[in-house]
């Protein structure tokens, strides 16, 4: 049991937390041919834009309604209009995803009510679908603007249907499973002859790979009819308790059933999800499975030499930290500092004495004992002033490749984490220096039965305190 | 919008250093130079990105954003501006305000928040930066950091450009009348030279000015102040005791030199440090003003047989390149003014140049473009991605040099592409700068992976079953 505490300084030092917004537009960007747009100044769609860009290093599809300060004042109706116009024509998706910013819920634009009056003027847009969510920055984090969004997408556009189909399961991957996890759970869940329908699915849409055409929008991800279809499925899988809200709307709006994973990271963890579709496909393990959990076995047994007790500061979204710090802890390590960005269930049932609300100032402060720091990498300045190791998790990570395509969910993923980490352990090992373990001054007293010249001579010795 | 802000909009877009406000009539300067944005259709950052771009470069300071998260949360530690010594501009820094404090006001929060920094970081001055939500529910900063300054006896800078107020190159200026108002002519040098200059709107982008600053260092000229790259408050603070100044070109920071020369009658010239004649008239145009100003008469000479010795080594490097790049076609799309100085670097390596963008050129750039490359000068004005891509796909140039907005239309066409962007992180000024231009469009060029990623999947020329024997691998060997 964690106890739950928020930082109480007032000005945050190198933020940990990024927007709902943000959240919200990466939750968008895992729809098929779609277009994102901010409501709110050009700034916040740049900033956002620019940082997705870093971290994939793809094009990223996002707009923005540009207001300024009189249209702020007197209502965002017309940009919004303008905005829908304007996609519509230049990119044609067949889906827009609006998400608010803090500049439009301080002036309280009621964009609901401003869509309904843009579809009964413009029935040309009728073919193309448009859904709001409300994620004010100054509320919340990117968990939470991407909780709401799948949320808002199965309030929108999912119908009630007596379909159901005995192969097809949905997936509700949450934001801190990356392209490459999804494409991981996919084999996994096909491995059982499911066929996964995966809301979003940035494995189409953000897997970095060649086109034959250039589009303006999302190309790959859930198509619309799938997320129509979504009652069709057999049951729906939630991964990460951000997801969960999602899920039941699922359930209350169709009677799909859902199992929730609070995380895929670890061998037990990855067994509950092996078991649940084993159970739900009614056929046995597949041998490749069997295979792979043994080799996981065998990885975290060569592993847990370098990071049983060892020390780390941990600095992530909720269930990206429940899921990396309850698995370096079954692999023996000690989370001395965690720091978090929301409030979450998962949090008070993290294996650490505390869990901190706060920023990278404090995870900086917690982990000045610590052998390894884990967060995004806007870390690398704090582990550099403490001397320590960053193992990146998360979103953003500007400085390395292939962030698409690390892989942490199940049993080949938690193979990599345990070796990623063990490697990383095994290149920052410590050479020991001939003056390390100096004896106590009783003791070279003791050695030279009072004749301190003798204790001297030895050199490195504490005989000017005694 | 604070009355306050409003007027000093007008007045940073009634600039009458610029021969282009000049150029309209009264009614059109009235409107302001702010292009309407198109929503759905708009790209770029907001007068907060602008004003964070131009002032975060001085890096012994702390620059605290008051606004929700995303303003600071999404932009920190992204921009690649160099500092030889403090990294304190690299720490971040924001209120990030929360639900309460939109309803009761953040004026509190942000006092609170500008304590914590002093106490912590002890710099020698904290930069408040103002962001759309906070100005829209009136926390008015200028009150707060007054406050706060004569509270804990150091400089609290207001900087007023929320996000709304326009776009990044109002922000440029909305910044840089922050240093006018509260900084410049704060502080005195420690000794003073006739050979100070001050470089104004460089931000010192991957350590360009230190491409620069050797030439200035061989001559005895001393960059007094940086405004802002590289920049210590303290030096900024006394750059009023110029001799001269240089404005780099864009006219981000116009405001800058056109007030320092009204009051402090420092004399500036606008120029750049991109392209080798440039580089040159540049260090012509300083030496000429510190002249006049009472600098040695033989510093004219002296810069003149500096040039001599540079420009040579450097076409003598470029020239090297010509049997490698001879007759390759280049896609040069940048913002207007630096086009063309690239333009002639492009043409001594032997490169062609098979398109230019002269979206954000002048009339007289555009005329510049015609002179050297002539009158089929391909000239655009203004691409659509999709366009860009047919035209690389279809392998119209060779290679695209670009801001990184652009990069991925290129990269996913399979074409080679160079970033010649403010964000970009290799340094092009100077005359060493053109050399590494060449250097890396060579290496970019010449990279054996094109012909790799180029390569169709055999079973999409020899059918699915790779009947017949070519392909794979008899294709291979025989590439």
């Amino acid at each position: 049991m964690a106890r739950i505490i928020e930082s109480k300084k007032s000005c945050t030092v190198n933020p940990l937390k990024m927007s709902q917004p943000l959240g919200s537009s990466y939750a968008f960007l895992g729809m098929d041919a779609c277009m994102p747009v901010m409501h709110g100044s050009q700034g916040c769609t740049s900033f956002g834009l620019v940082l997705l860009v870093r971290h994939f290093r793809e094009a990223i599809p996002l707009q923005t309604t540009a207001m300024n300060e009189v249209t702020t004042i007197l209502g965002g109706y017309e940009n919004i209009e303008k905005a829908v116009l304007n996609i519509h024509k230049r990119a044609n998706p067949r889906l827009i995803g609006i998400c608010s910013t803090g500049l439009t819920e301080t002036k309280g634009d009621d964009v609901d009510g401003f869509l309904r009056l843009i579809r009964e003027k413009h029935p040309e847009l009728d073919s193309m679908a448009i859904v709001y969510v409300s994620t004010p920055d100054y509320a919340g984090a990117f968990q939470d603007g991407y909780a709401k969004t799948v949320t808002a997408l199965v309030q929108e556009l999912a119908t009630p249907t007596d379909v159901r189909l005995a192969n097809v399961v949905n997936v509700l991957p949450g934001s801190h499973l990356t392209p490459g996890d999804i494409e991981e759970l996919r084999e996994i869940i096909e491995a059982f002859d499911l066929m996964p329908v995966f809301l979003p699915d940035h494995s189409g849409s953000l897997d970095g790979h060649i086109p034959n055409e250039f589009t303006p929008t999302t190309l790959g991800g859930t198509p619309i009819e799938a997320v129509r279809n979504l009652g069709n499925a057999r049951a729906t899988l939630a991964i990460g308790e951000q997801m969960r809200s999602a899920a039941i709307e699922i359930e209350m709006r169709t009677g799909v059933p859902y199992h929730l994973f609070d995380r895929l990271l670890g061998l037990e963890a990855s067994d509950r999800l092996i078991q649940t579709l084993s159970r739900i496909a009614g056929v046995a393990v597949p041998h490749k499975c069997r295979r792979q959990r043994s080799q996981l076995i065998d990885a975290m047994m060569d592993a847990h030499f370098m990071i049983g007790g060892k020390k780390i500061a941990i600095g992530a979204e909720p269930d990206m930290l429940y899921g990396v710090g309850q698995f370096l802890h079954e692999m023996g390590a000690q989370l001395v500092a965690c720091v978090t960005t929301t409030h979450s269930p998962v949090l008070e049932r993290l294996n650490c004495d505390e869990v901190m609300i706060g920023d990278l100032e404090d995870l900086e402060q917690r982990a000045t004992d610590c052998d390894l720091l884990v967060t995004h990498a806007h870390g690398r300045q704090a582990a550099g002033r403490l001397g320590i190791p960053l193992h990146r998790v998360g979103i953003p990570c500007f400085d390395r490749l292939g962030n698409a395509h690390d892989v942490s969910v199940g049993y080949r993923g938690t193979r990599n984490v345990a070796f990623q980490i063990g490697n990383i352990f095994l290149a920052h090992g410590h050479a020991h220096r001939p003056d390390e373990w100096p004896l106590p001054a009783a003791s070279l007293a003791a050695a030279s039965l009072g004749s301190e010249a003798t204790a001297c001579e030895s050199g490195g010795c504490a005989c000017e305190a005694a | 919008m604070a009355a306050t802000l409003k007027q000093k909009i007008a007045d940073v877009f009634d600039e009458s250093g610029c021969d282009k406000n000049l150029a309209k009539s009264a009614h059109e300067r009235k409107k302001g130079c702010a292009k309407q944005l198109q929503p759905g259709a708009a790209a770029g950052g907001c007068a907060f990105d602008g004003a964070k771009i131009a002032l975060q470069p001085i890096a012994d300071v702390a620059h605290l954003v008051h606004g929700p998260i995303a303003c600071e949360g999404s932009s920190w530690d992204n921009r690649s501006s160099a500092s030889s010594g403090p990294q304190l501009y690299r720490t971040s820094f924001t209120t990030d305000i929360n639900e309460l404090d939109v309803i009761y006001g953040g004026e509190k929060r942000l006092y609170r928040s500008i304590r914590e920094v002093i106490e912590k970081y002890d710099p020698p001055a904290v930069f408040v930066y103002q962001t759309c939500v906070t100005a829209l529910i009136g926390d008015d900063i200028e009150a707060v950091c007054k406050a706060a300054g004569a509270k804990f006896g150091k400089p609290v800078i207001p900087v007023n450009a929320p996000g709304f107020a326009g776009a990044k190159n109002l922000g440029n200026k909305l910044g840089a009348e922050a240093l006018l108002d509260y900084v410049i002519g704060t502080e005195e040098p420690a000794f003073t030279t006739a050979y100070d200059v001050n470089i104004i709107g460089e931000y010192n982008v991957s350590g360009e000015l230190w491409q620069v600053k050797p030439l200035l260092d061989a001559l005895g000229i001393r960059i007094l102040s940086c405004i802002s790259g590289d920049a210590r408050y303290k030096e900024v603070a006394s750059s009023h005791r110029a001799k001269a100044a240089m404005m780099v070109c864009s006219k981000s920071m116009i405001n800058v030199a056109r007030k320092m020369e009204d009051r402090y009658g420092i004399p500036f010239f606008e120029g750049s440090f991109y392209g080798i004649s440039d580089m040159s008239d540049a260090l012509r145009n300083l030496s000429r003003l510190l002249v006049d100003r009472g600098a040695g008469a033989d510093l004219i000479e002296r810069t003149e047989a500096l040039i001599g010795a540079e420009e040579a080594r450097a076409w003598s490097r470029i020239k090297a390149y010509t049997p490698r790049l001879a007759g390759k076609r280049v896609l040069l799309i940048t913002g207007g003014v630096k086009s063309w100085s690239v333009v002639s670097a492009l043409q001594e390596a032997g490169m062609e140049v098979a398109g230019t963008s002269v979206k954000k050129s002048t009339k007289e750039d555009k005329e510049r473009i015609k002179e050297i490359m002539g009158d089929d000068a391909h000239m655009i004005d203004d691409m659509v991605p999709r366009e860009m891509y047919a035209m690389l796909r279809d392998a119209k140039a060779d290679i695209m040099l670009s801001g990184g907005r652009s990069q991925f239309v290129a990269l996913k066409a399979r074409m080679p592409w160079l970033d010649i962007n403010q964000e970009r992180h290799y340094a092009y000024a100077g005359y060493e700068g053109m050399v590494d231009l060449v250097r890396e469009i060579d290496r970019t060029l010449s990279n054996p992976v094109w012909a790799q990623v180029r390569r169709p999947a055999p079973w999409d020329v020899a059918g699915p079953l790779g009947a017949k024997t070519l392909g794979f691998p008899a294709a291979a060997s025989a590439s």
